[in-house]
């Protein structure tokens, strides 16, 4: 099990199979990668079994549960895609590890608190913006989008303005 | 060229959405992406692989997408190209960031995290999830800014610049080269890149941090 891992890709590699995988997206489906819409689907079917009435009531999920089945579409089988290429790329090269990956000066409680908080604000910032780093940033990017350009710019002033305050986290 | 073949396919079927997705995790966890350590070194100039490989990926795609309109494989217009919504987009790229920094992930790293082992990727998307339910919450206060200074509908650089196409990439291009030169530069000084062994190996086998 800890065998030494493979190394991961260069990054100029990774890079030329992501933008091939992202052109070849768009040549065959019209539009490019995505993740977090598959997030919101998920919420959407969350809700449904949960508060089934608050859900179709909702002005932003209601559309999603109306229609039946919100977890079906195309970002869903990407999604399902997108893990087990992970899977397939993590277990291949000996990089998979059942862990809480954490910095050295974290606790592990504090590091799911950190991920679950870290999450709302990823889950809230990705509705407002309609997209994500993959949505938005890579895909629209790729288009030359202006609305892909002032995403990364704003993600990374803050990722970076973030950063100050939580390095203890990771380092 | 391409007899009566007509690009893009608009296919929305099963397979070449899950053929796709799994060249993109492929991508995404060879480039280390599944691991917060190294994603949210990043932000520490430690390591310059999520530039790297985001810029890399978009200038490829860019490249090919010009060409095959160029070439009339692909008709203008023809593939989707989002709507900049000024504070919705700054805002929500913003909180982006913040939660990565945060919480290690984006949504899709956070698929690569979870396919790697990652326990808190999983605490992560049970986050997201939580975050869709308060953003739909509170949607309706919302929407004033959701909606407010929209932009020209599908606006691209080169209209907004008014620079031919190809220009633009070769900006990209420069900017690219420079950006990985000073990327390398930095990652040498901060004891990076973050290397497998480090991340997964327990006692940590690649280069040690500097300090």
């Amino acid at each position: 099990m800890n065998a030494a891992p493979r190394p991961f890709w260069p990054p100029l590699v990774a890079g030329i199979v992501l933008g091939l995988a992202l052109l070849a997206t768009f040549l065959v489906t019209g539009h490019g990668l995505g993740a977090s819409g598959f997030f919101t689907k998920v919420a959407a079917a969350l809700g449904d079994w949960v508060a089934p009435e608050a859900t179709a009531g909702n002005s932003y999920l209601g559309g999603y549960v109306r229609g039946g089945a919100p977890l079906a579409g195309w970002i869903t089988w990407e999604v399902i895609g997108l893990v087990l290429g992970g899977l397939i790329g993590s277990l291949t090269s000996g990089r998979f590890r059942a862990q809480v990956e954490r910095g050295p000066r974290i606790g592990v409680g504090r590091r799911l608190a950190a991920a679950f908080g870290g999450g709302i604000l990823v889950g809230a910032g990705a509705r407002l913006a309609r997209g994500c780093t993959s949505g938005l940033g890579l895909s629209g990017g790729a288009t030359l989008a202006v609305a892909g350009f002032v995403f990364l710019m704003f993600f990374f002033a803050a990722g970076f303005a973030a950063m100050r305050l939580v390095r203890r986290n990771w380092t | 060229m391409t007899g009566e073949i007509a690009w893009p396919l608009y296919d929305a079927g099963f397979w070449p959405a899950l053929l796709l997705g799994l060249f993109f995790g492929l991508a995404l966890e060879g480039a280390g992406f599944g691991s917060p350590r190294k994603l949210t070194a990043q932000f520490t100039l430690r390591d310059f692989a999520v530039f790297k490989v985001m810029f890399t990926a978009v200038l490829v795609a860019a490249t090919g997408l010009w060409l095959a309109e160029t070439a009339g494989l692909i008709a203008g217009n023809s593939v989707y190209v989002p709507t900049l919504y000024f504070w919705a987009i700054a805002l929500g790229g913003a909180l982006i960031g913040a939660g990565f920094a945060l919480g290690g992930y984006c949504p899709g790293t956070s698929a690569t995290g979870l396919a790697s082992g990652r326990w808190d990727a999983l605490v992560f998307i049970a986050g997201m999830v939580v975050g869709v339910w308060i953003f739909a919450g509170a949607f309706d206060a919302i929407e004033p800014l959701y909606l407010a200074a929209e932009g020209p509908k599908s606006q691209t650089l080169d209209q907004l610049i008014g620079l031919p196409t190809p220009v633009i990439l070769a900006v990209f291009a420069v900017v690219a080269v420079a950006g990985f030169r000073l990327g390398s530069r930095l990652e040498a000084r901060f004891g990076g890149p973050v290397g497998a062994a480090e991340i997964v190996g327990g006692e940590a086998t690649g280069r040690t941090r500097s300090r």
